[in-house]
């Protein structure tokens, strides 16, 4: 929700701030371009250290895994030990096990229903933004029909026809009910970006309106992009999570909601709580670790929100 | 009122998408939802609802699609949503009346009560920028959002519900009140049955409402109106209240009828982890059960209610806003 109002904030403000003055929107420019120049904010590198450990436990865990997670033992709900280290669940698999593979799954398909989401609305956004006219009508009319349809229940409807053999029907759902904020965040970026000087070189030099679009105004966009492809992620990994949650995946794979599936299913909830505290906690570190990182976009975007700058205000009033 | 006007044109549009989404959804489904549902209910199921069923969705039938579609137009004017398959042979509209009412409320009253928390959470975290309140507090709320909802509410469940006894932990009221009419003692039940819930969906909406004012906030006090408004000597309650945040809410309005459609998304989860007899409890056991008429009749009524939702959100904007009335 945090990425909505920002730019819910940030769009309404931004023809403004090109008639102010010309030096905020420049050095606002060249952060947005200059990739190495990231947020200083102690909360955006907490955010990326904890996202890179998850990924490095989702490429290299495996490796340190041997045999399958999903295997049966005679130690049913055994208590963490050097043997096991998070225990075992009630049919004795290994939970540790489960946790380290299931965070590639779970990953995998958050980026995934991203990705999907994130293509849409860049198309739609910046096409529908630069071409204006009756173009701009329709999609823009499509956009906000998706804005306003809930994306949630649709899932649910749709996941229920759908036969649960494999996680990515899920997956591609959520990626096409969840791309039509980020696509008006976008057009409305791109109508402020439409008339600057550097477009209409391109226009007059004979560019053709998909470069003009993907290579001239997107670059400038990536930070939105970026921060619309992060918030996208969050969302499709927690509703992936809900839906595993009330049994509508495949709950056979390996992944953290399916964890949570079996442990909520197993009525042991209360004696094992090694089985059912570690997916919930990871999910919670990997979500807020991509919101963190969205925090740090957003200062990169709109430097005026950012929270290392204490501000004096109030005492002017008072003197 | 031009303004006004391609609104409605809009939201007409809208609801023709979502009720034709309805319509092509279960044709479209891989497989057959009735053979599906034969084949769980393990023949248990009544002939007549089969073929209510076909006719529904149209399976084994030589009418054409576009006929089908239109009585199914016309069918929806008059309320018909077709049997339930579960509560067999009620209807749709009557099973569904029946649970809306508790979702209406709860979901209702916990999302106005967090939307007025967040929003005031953020005035204040903007306007002291960089102190400890607006250092911890965002990221601690953002936290509590990233977890999964119904982990968090199992939580609350246990320890104050079952471990503490403070809350009832299932259902909208005890199973000993008396329904049938109403009274004090029956209203202090529901609301106990419903302060659970009502927390947990606070708790883990707030960031977002929070984010969302504070970031608004930051950008209105940024501006030359609210400069002056200082450089007139005007009290700080009044420059924080009546010049920025009045300005910066504008946006978040928006934002609050479009969440509704996640929320009550959410409300699926929320109300099957307290066994609350809402609309989502309901969608949850319908799933569950193959149900198809109920799945494709409350997705209905959500799609509706949230689109009514933001045509009340465009009202109030027109209210609020000026700019958009010319």
């Amino acid at each position: 929700m945090e990425l909505f109002n920002t730019h819910g904030g940030k769009s309404a403000d931004a023809p403004k701030q090109s008639s102010n003055n010309l030096r905020p929107i420049m050095k606002n420019l060249a952060a947005k371009l200059a990739i190495p120049q990231l947020p200083k904010s102690a909360m955006f590198w907490t955010g990326i250290g904890i996202l890179l450990f998850f990924i490095v436990v989702a490429v290299l865990g495996p490796l340190f895994i041997h045999g399958d997670p999903n295997a049966f033992s005679n130690e049913s709900l055994a208590a963490p030990s050097l043997q096991h280290l998070l225990g075992t669940t009630l049919t004795g698999q290994d939970v540790f096990s489960q946790l380290v593979i299931g965070t590639k799954l779970t990953l995998l398909s958050g980026f995934v229903a991203g990705i999907i989401a994130t293509t849409l609305s860049v198309i739609m956004g910046l096409v529908s933004g630069y071409l204006g006219g009756w173009a701009d009508d329709i999609l823009s009319l499509i956009t906000n029909i998706f804005l306003v349809i809930p994306g949630a229940p649709l899932a649910i409807v749709l996941s229920s026809y759908v036969p649960n053999t494999s996680v990515w029907p899920i997956v591609i759902i959520v990626g096409l009910t969840n791309w039509a904020w980020g696509a008006r965040v976008l057009r409305s970026q791109t109508l402020t970006m439409r008339d600057r000087d550097f477009i209409q070189a391109s226009k007059l030099g004979g560019e053709n309106n998909f470069r003009i679009i993907f290579f001239d105004i997107m670059p400038n966009l990536i930070a939105i992009v970026a921060s619309s492809f992060i918030f996208t992620t969050i969302y499709a990994i927690l509703t992936e999570i809900g839906l595993a949650f009330l049994g509508l995946g495949n709950i056979l794979a390996v992944s953290w909601g399916n964890m949570l599936y079996w442990a909520q299913n197993s009525g042991t909830l209360l004696s094992a709580w090694w089985w059912f505290l570690p997916p919930g906690l990871c999910v919670a570190l990997l979500g807020s670790s991509l919101a963190f990182i969205n925090f740090g976009l957003d200062t990169i975007v709109n430097p005026k929100l950012s929270i290392v700058k204490p501000k004096k205000r109030g005492k002017k009033a008072a003197e | 009122m031009k303004y006004f006007i391609r609104r409605i044109f809009f939201y007409v549009i809208a609801l023709w998408t979502a009720v034709t989404l309805n319509f092509i959804i279960p044709r479209l489904a891989p497989g057959n939802p009735v053979q599906t549902l034969v084949g769980r209910s393990q023949g248990r199921i009544d002939p007549r609802a089969i073929s209510a069923l076909e006719l529904q969705f149209g399976i084994n039938t030589k009418i054409p699609e576009w006929q089908q579609y239109f009585s199914y137009l016309g069918d929806l004017l008059h309320g018909k949503l077709g049997l339930s398959f579960e509560y067999y042979p009620t209807p749709v509209s009557t099973v569904i009346v029946s649970h809306v009412f508790w979702t209406m409320g709860l979901i209702g009253v916990a999302s106005v009560l967090s939307f007025v928390l967040g929003t005031l959470l953020g005035v204040i975290s903007a306007w002291k920028q960089g102190s400890v309140f607006d250092r911890i507090v965002p990221p601690a709320l953002t936290f509590l959002s990233s977890i999964p909802y119904f982990y968090l509410a199992l939580f609350f469940l246990y320890f104050l519900g079952f471990k503490l006894g403070w809350f009832p932990i299932i259902g909208a009221y005890s199973f000993t009140a008396d329904t049938s009419q109403f009274s004090l003692s029956l209203l202090f039940d529901v609301l106990n049955h419903a302060i659970l819930p009502a927390l947990t969906i606070v708790l883990v909406s707030l960031a977002g409402w929070m984010v969302g004012m504070r970031n608004a906030m930051l950008n209105t006090l940024s501006e030359d109106y609210v400069l002056m408004a200082e450089a007139k000597g005007l009290s700080n309650w009044r420059v924080m209240t009546i010049y920025a945040a009045r300005n910066a809410i504008l946006p978040n309005i928006t934002g609050f009828a479009l969440s509704l459609g996640f929320v009550v998304g959410g409300s699926i989860i929320m109300e099957s982890v307290f066994s609350y007899p809402g609309i989502g409890f309901l969608l949850f056991q319908a799933v569950q059960n193959s149900d198809y008429p109920l799945i494709q009749g409350i997705f209905l009524v959500i799609a509706l209610s949230v689109l009514a939702a933001n045509f009340f959100a465009d009202i109030m904007y027109l209210i609020l806003d000026p700019r958009v009335r010319y």
